[in-house]
């Protein structure tokens, strides 16, 4: 059969016109940025502080007033109206155009940084990273660096589009305090508070200050100059140090066993806050063939163990080569490690196997793989030789492609193309490890209401982890899934009120009735008792 | 083996063919000359409005057919033997059959009126007739409903969503309210309004007039006014899809006969979804039910009987929901428009005036029959069990919080709803 492609006509038949004062908002927005494009074209501007100030004021103000005149002039509900018809939100021109451009800011912004103007070798800086100079100054009193500039960049797209999809989703009260929350930890815990606290701590040497990022997120943590700046960081480092780790053992499998890992994915992290926010139009985009599905589940557990073999090296090296800074040593550590690991995986597999997804055996096996290799590593790796590789040549590599080709310039350059979240399902080793917790040991899943489903595909469509939704849904079946971030958007849109994110009872929580309610009871226990 | 041949892939003769396969390994043919994969019918609206591409409202990949043994054929029956357990297709080919489930579907309803031949004149029903819209959309500024009910008020919702002004035609005296008690019923009205619709109650078609040229110029209502327009959709119900059946020894009333067992005059040969025709129908159930879940009941029962375990088709509890813009309605158990003598309703409604719920009890017993809801969300299994169980009104008003299933963090109105009744009961009893 053909699909017809619409509207390729010149009579268009897609009469989705702007009004004047959205017209005024996407100028309003545009001036904004056209100053900081001049800005990173070197123009020299008399009163930069004034400038910057009014490029970033004309930013916010403009997408203001633009989500104001897209939303607010029809009843608050769902305005999914024409998304696949508009060339921005349907892989079109606007689309690869906004991509391209993305993916090469990206570029520039890890790895040719002096092109926006960084200073090298002690010179000053210039361009766009200078045109951020007086606020880092006042910030964090230290000149801008390429990271300041990104950094003030990404909390306004997530402030500013997360306004626009706050009054989109006005009517959902789930939607509104979710963003305030990304919000909230992007603008406080990821820029204000440690710029600040690198303010008041000017003699002390960096470290991760963002205490809501954690590892294997942040894949540095464990890194020996982070760690050693972190043991030489006073008060402050040494806190962030057990923060970091209480967080990773303690905090978040307590906070996943209640709410999912929602409570992290889509409510607290930056890379999800920016999907949530800026990355709203380009949900529906996200593949959710069976294929799909399939490359995301080799993708994100080759990362998993990249991540972990990647860590138990530095840490392995760092053991070996600051035997004074250890109050364990490498020995100790390899085997601490593969206690835990062993414990926990034969723990899983004895009290939950009944429950395991393919994605859950995948993690599983994954973790098998994991303590296989750091015994190797034990066996067979002097110093600085892991495995005959060198450690740090290890976590350069792991730093480039995962850190900032995945995560950055594929994560976020590809959201016009490939949806929002293609770093958190396809690549985050820390999705993987909280998804493995909410497949097998959580109180949350969404719940399908009864028979209401009508298979009409909107759940499926705009998840944008790319879960097909109503597979479940039309089978009555509660959708348990481990890639699932919670963000809700499947709830909203369902036009028969079929799907709920709950935390409940344990019991019950993976059923695979396969029936649906409303039939005879005769047919019920006769499919039920098969 | 035993060839299975089921006509229409729609969500009836897809539930029996999967169903069928799950239970046995006869050989099945799946036939439609609608579209070669299914898809969902209902979500039409939404590609349409560019919610979703068509390949979004096909719930299966295309390679599922295969990888389950069912085989397609995209072509259109046009005559059964039944006798000779034979069926004709358009282009003069044949296919033969052990047993036959017919699960053509619909087809939409026209009253001979004048003028409903013009260009400009469509209904919403199959792919095609998007297909067909998409085209008559193309410089159409304004556009005629009639009828009000559901398919009605998505085409005003789909029309909308292009710009297009909307006039909507409804008989009664307020939007659907054959099935919806009055207060709901205005309150849909009024939402209707909020979306700019020019809503015109207690007014039917008289003819659609003509440019001279064959295309739709206006409408002339039974009021005798005359409504400028583009386009007009006639969306007065829907009929089985059962003329092809005609010359055949099936016996075919509105649509095809079947009992409780889904089975037609003739053995071997079943009729499910839209185009069944129940002889004997559940209490309250109307003969025909053109309801997705129906049919999809209707398939799982019925391939029971097929693989040997002969199973009556036996609906449970009634329910259904539906959308309309931007409030959702949701109903389980029985709450009529016109109450019967022993129903007592309690209506409660928020005082912005979108959000409203209406149950229906047994004046004597106390027993709950039903509930409406506009703008809350309700958990069916909850309904189900009270209705199954036959409890008590106040059990189910003083548990609303356990049916609600409205996302976390909304607001709720159980106790609001719960000082309400008391006191409208208070007064009844006093």
């Amino acid at each position: 059969m053909t699909t017809k492609e619409t509207n390729l006509s010149i009579a268009q038949n897609n009469q989705i016109t702007m009004n004047t004062t959205q017209k005024t908002g996407l100028t309003i927005g545009f001036v904004g940025l056209f100053i900081i494009i001049l800005a990173f074209l070197n123009i020299d501007f008399p009163n930069r502080t004034l400038w910057l100030f009014a490029s970033i004021t004309s930013i916010l103000v403009g997408i203001v007033i633009y989500a104001n005149a897209t939303y607010l002039h029809r009843p608050a509900g769902i305005s999914n109206n024409g998304i696949f018809h508009q060339s921005l939100t349907n892989k079109g021109l606007f689309a690869w155009s906004l991509g391209i451009i993305l993916t090469l800011f990206y570029i520039v912004l890890y790895w040719f940084p002096k092109y926006l103007g960084l200073g090298e070798n002690g010179e000053s800086n210039s361009g766009i990273v200078q045109f951020f100079d007086s606020l880092s100054l006042f910030l964090n009193g230290k000149v801008a660096s390429q990271w300041f500039m990104y950094g003030t960049f990404y909390t306004i797209a997530i402030l500013g589009l997360g306004y626009k999809f706050i009054v989109k989703y006005r009517h959902n009260k789930y939607q509104l305090v979710r963003t305030i929350s990304v919000m909230f930890f992007q603008l406080g815990f990821a820029f204000l508070i440690p710029e600040i606290l690198s303010k008041l701590n000017p003699e002390k040497a960096y470290f991760a200050k963002d205490i809501k990022n954690m590892w294997p997120l942040n894949h540095y943590f464990f890194e020996d100059w982070h760690l050693k700046n972190m043991l030489g960081g006073g008060n402050l480092g040494l806190f962030m140090l057990v923060f970091g780790i209480a967080m990773i053992f303690i905090i978040s499998p307590i906070l996943t066993y209640f709410y999912g890992k929602r409570w992290y994915c889509s409510w607290v992290c930056g890379c999800g806050g920016l999907a949530e926010t800026a990355g709203d139009s380009f949900r529906h985009l996200s593949n959710s063939s069976q294929k799909a599905w399939k490359i995301e589940r080799w993708m994100i557990h080759s990362v998993l163990v990249f991540s972990f073999v990647t860590t138990v090296a530095v840490i392995f090296t760092f053991l070996s080569n600051n035997p004074e800074l250890s109050i364990i040593t490498r020995s100790q550590f390899i085997y601490g490690i593969v206690t835990f690991l062993v414990v926990f995986t034969s723990a899983l597999y004895i009290f939950k196997r009944k429950d395991m997804d393919t994605d859950a055996i995948y993690t599983m096996v994954t973790l098998v793989i994991i303590i296989i290799i750091s015994l190797v590593i034990n066996y067979f790796s002097d110093h600085q030789n892991i495995l005959f590789v060198d450690s740090n040549s290890l976590r350069q590599w792991y730093g480039f492609g995962i850190g900032s080709v995945f995560s950055g310039v594929v994560g976020v350059g590809f959201y016009p193309i490939m949806g929002n979240r293609v770093w958190c399902r396809f690549g985050c080793p820390m999705a993987a490890i909280l998804g493995l917790q909410q497949r097998l040991f959580s109180k949350f899943r969404i719940t399908t209401n009864g028979g209401q489903c009508i298979s009409c595909g909107n759940c499926t469509t705009h998840c944008e982890m790319g879960i097909d939704v109503r597979a479940y849904a039309q089978k009555g079946e509660n959708i348990v899934r481990s890639s699932c971030v919670g963000c809700g958007i499947c709830a909203a849109v369902c036009p028969r009120g079929v799907l709920k994110l709950e935390n409940g009872s344990e019991k019950g929580r993976i059923n695979s009735s396969d029936i649906l309610l409303g039939n005879d009871v005769n047919l019920l226990d006769l499919i039920k008792n098969k | 083996m035993e060839h299975i041949v089921i006509i229409g892939n729609g969500i009836s003769g897809v539930t029996v063919a999967r169903n069928i396969r799950k239970l046995s390994d006869k050989k099945i043919t799946l036939i439609s000359s609608e579209s070669e994969y299914f898809f969902s019918r209902t979500a039409l609206m939404y590609v349409f409005m560019g919610h979703l591409k068509f390949e979004h409202t096909q719930p299966y990949e295309n390679d599922f057919w295969k990888k389950n043994n069912i085989d397609l054929i995209f072509n259109h029956v046009v005559n059964v033997d039944a006798d000779e357990k034979k069926l004709f297709f358009k282009d003069d080919s044949s296919l033969s059959f052990d047993k036959l489930v017919i699960a053509s579907g619909s087809k939409s309803n026209k009253f001979g009126w004048k003028g409903q031949h013009l260009y400009g004149v469509f209904s919403l029903y199959s792919k095609p007739d998007l297909d067909k819209l998409e085209e008559l959309t193309i410089g159409c500024k304004k556009a005629v409903i009639v009828g009000g009910g559901l398919i009605g008020i998505e085409l005003v919702e789909m029309l909308l969503s292009r710009n297009i002004k909307v006039t909507f035609l409804v008989r009664e005296k307020s939007f659907w309210n054959s099935v919806l008690p009055t207060e709901e019923s205005q309150l849909l009205n009024r939402h209707i309004l909020e979306h700019h619709v020019d809503l015109e109650l207690e007014t039917s078609l008289d003819e659609i007039i003509s440019d001279g040229f064959g295309n739709v110029k206006s409408i002339k209502t039974d009021k005798g006014e005359i409504i400028e327009c583009d386009m007009v959709a006639l969306t007065v119900g829907v009929s089985p899809n059962v003329d092809f059946l005609k010359s055949s020894s099936i016996d075919i009333g509105i649509g095809v006969k079947v009992n409780r067992f889904l089975e037609t005059n003739i053995k071997d040969i079943y009729a499910i979804g839209d185009c069944a025709e129940q002889t004997q129908p559940n209490k309250n159930r109307k003969n025909i039910e053109a309801i997705w879940y129906t049919g999809k009941m209707m398939g799982e029962a019925l391939a029971q009987t097929i693989c040997g375990k002969p199973m009556e088709y036996n609906p449970g509890n009634w329910f259904n929901s539906a959308k309309f813009f931007d409030i959702e309605y949701q109903t389980y158990g029985w709450v009529f428009s016109n109450p019967t003598d022993n129903e007592e309703q309690f209506y409660w409604e928020h005082q912005l005036g979108k959000i409203a719920i209406r149950i229906s009890y047994d004046k004597n017993s106390r027993t709950f029959l039903g509930i409406n809801t506009l703008g809350i969300r309700m958990r069916h299994e909850f309904f189900d069990t009270v209705l199954t169980n036959k409890i008590s009104v106040d059990y189910v008003i003083e548990n609303l919080r356990k049916a609600n299933f409205d996302p976390e963090f909304y607001k709720s109105y159980e106790n609001e709803i719960f000082q309400s009744f008391r006191l409208n009961n208070t007064v009844i009893n006093a």
